[in-house]
């Protein structure tokens, strides 16, 4: 997805000749996000999933929730994981075997803007102190790709964990049991939204299509909670960014996170 | 990678820090360019406790192969701690973390180096932590491009880099170990500062929007400290008294 060719160059010429005009290769604003679809309960068999579908991206997310030993060190937490994986069929150059760095990548940053947000009360999720503990575990599977996954993933991710149910456990004989008819919601604080700018020449654009992330010097993912604090960033891409764009990215993310927001919430309550 | 102390008091009612620091000063720096013999550039660098070595290859034969690009030169980092460097032994396999530090730091030295110079060549810069204490990949960062101005590369600007972060609910200076663990923020952030260009940078933690802009500001006055110091590694080396 990163190699250039000769069509890239074309391409980015003309997304950048678009810019210049203000206008983007598909009509957008430069600060206006693509068609967010959310469906959630999409996979009855999860204790809670989504399917998100962004422009032409598009994420599974299944979350699973199963009692686990905490770490080591936080014993009196419960345990959180987001992972993400491109599916062979989600772009012709998508090979099967050990993820690149660009995956790792991608999981990375998404696992990192719902823990940085403390979206979930991990002090919550003790079943026995330093013993048993519940993990929260959100796998995302990329179906298709039109480019900006950092934002398909952390939306499925974050709607699959406002619609989950969580069973309830207790010890019985040193084991954790499952105690039927004992489910609630996750324990939830904060609803994170993650919102990806592209920079290219000096324009910056929210949400890039495939083409134009292929078209990208830099791009910047920041993730905002819902008080309208910043919980965290990811800067990526061969290109740099001056103090001012920075600055203009934090205030880009707060106030376009603050729409997909009701969007998230809107797809929980239809959901219930 | 340490446990967690909950005695440990971040910041005294005289604003200072755990480890005697005011809030706005930097750890002990010592960095020293060159010091590698058959690496074609080097330097050493000592941010704290961390210690890290950084040897730079290249502009040399691209292998792989179909690695090569005709259009430019590639730049290619690998950022690996040893098994000793923390307190508790690492795996020396590469951990999902190195992959995606090796990844920030590629990027963010990529804008710096002019590689379009050297089509079909590789650059490899391979860093080396021997001991971390909190913000190796900025020491990592700084390092090499000292190692890469070594090497005789091609530079547009020197990558100096510093975190900056929240600790007891004050904008801090050069997170440590302790303060990564138990305070509220860090924002490593590499920065070219005569090119006025952020090239790398990366939060986690909650910040304000007045706070956020307070800790890129804080971040970049600490690029600044390092970059006179990194002038100076490679000002000694080649115009000072010592070896060559």
């Amino acid at each position: 997805m990163t190699s250039t060719s000769v069509i890239d160059e074309l391409k980015k010429s003309q997304i950048l000749e678009l810019l210049e005009q203000g206008k983007r290769v598909d009509g957008r604003a430069l600060d206006e996000p693509r068609k967010l679809m959310i469906e959630i309960n999409a996979i009855p068999k999860a204790n809670g999933s989504a399917r998100v579908r962004l422009g032409d991206s598009e994420v599974v997310c299944g979350v699973k929730i199963q009692p686990d030993r905490p770490f080591p060190d936080m014993g009196d937490k419960g345990i959180f994981i987001c992972t993400a994986e491109l599916l062979p069929f989600s772009h012709p150059s998508v090979e099967t075997g050990p993820p690149g760095p660009d995956v790792i990548e991608l999981a990375r940053v998404v696992d990192r803007g719902i823990r940085e947000s403390h979206m979930i009360d991990l002090s919550q999720l003790v079943i026995a102190k330093n013993k048993s503990v519940v993990g929260v575990f959100a796998d995302n599977v990329v179906v298709d790709y039109d480019g900006n996954l950092f934002d398909t993933c952390a939306y499925a991710a974050t709607a699959a964990i406002l619609s989950s149910k969580m069973p309830k456990w207790e010890i019985k004989d040193d084991v954790p049991t499952l105690v039927e008819g004992g489910e609630s919601n996750v324990p939830t604080t904060t609803i994170p939204v993650s919102v990806t700018m592209g920079k290219i020449g000096n324009y910056i654009i929210v949400d890039p299509n495939g083409d134009e992330w292929d078209s990208m010097d830099a791009r910047i993912t920041i993730t905002t909670d819902s008080n309208g604090n910043i919980c965290a960033l990811q800067k990526g891409g061969t290109g740099g960014f001056t103090f001012d764009e920075v600055i203009k990215c934090g205030e880009i993310s707060v106030k376009v996170g603050s729409k997909i927001r009701e969007k998230l919430k809107q797809a929980k309550e239809g959901g219930q | 990678m340490g446990g967690r102390d909950t005695t440990l008091v971040l910041l005294d009612e005289n604003g200072i820090r755990c480890d005697g620091r005011k809030v706005d000063e930097p750890r002990r720096i010592m960095i020293k360019a060159g010091g590698l013999k058959n690496a074609d550039g080097s330097a050493y660098i000592e941010f704290g406790d961390n210690k890290i070595l950084v040897g730079v290859f290249g502009p040399r034969d691209v292998h792989p192969k179909h690695m090569s690009n005709t259009d430019t030169g590639i730049l290619r980092v690998r950022y690996h701690m040893e098994p000793f460097s923390v307190t508790e032994r690492k795996n020396p396999a590469p951990s999902r973390r190195e992959i995606e530090i090796s990844k920030v730091i590629k990027e963010a030295l990529e804008p710096a180096v002019m590689l379009d110079k050297f089509p079909r060549t590789a650059v490899d810069v391979y860093i080396e932590v021997l001991q971390a204490d909190g913000g190796t990949r900025c020491a990592a960062l700084s390092a090499a491009s000292v190692a890469l101005a070594d090497a005789g590369i091609p530079m547009r600007d020197m990558v100096a880099a510093c975190a900056a972060g929240k600790a007891a609910d004050t904008i801090i200076l050069d997170v440590n170990n302790e303060e990564d663990q138990a305070g509220q923020a860090d924002m490593p952030i590499g920065y070219m500062p005569s090119l006025e260009k952020i090239t790398l940078l990366q939060l986690d933690g909650i910040l304000t929007p007045a706070e956020y802009k307070k800790c890129v500001e804080t971040g970049i006055h600490g690029c600044k400290i390092v970059y006179e110091l990194q002038k100076k590694a490679l000002t000694e080396k080649y115009f000072g008294n010592g070896e060559k």
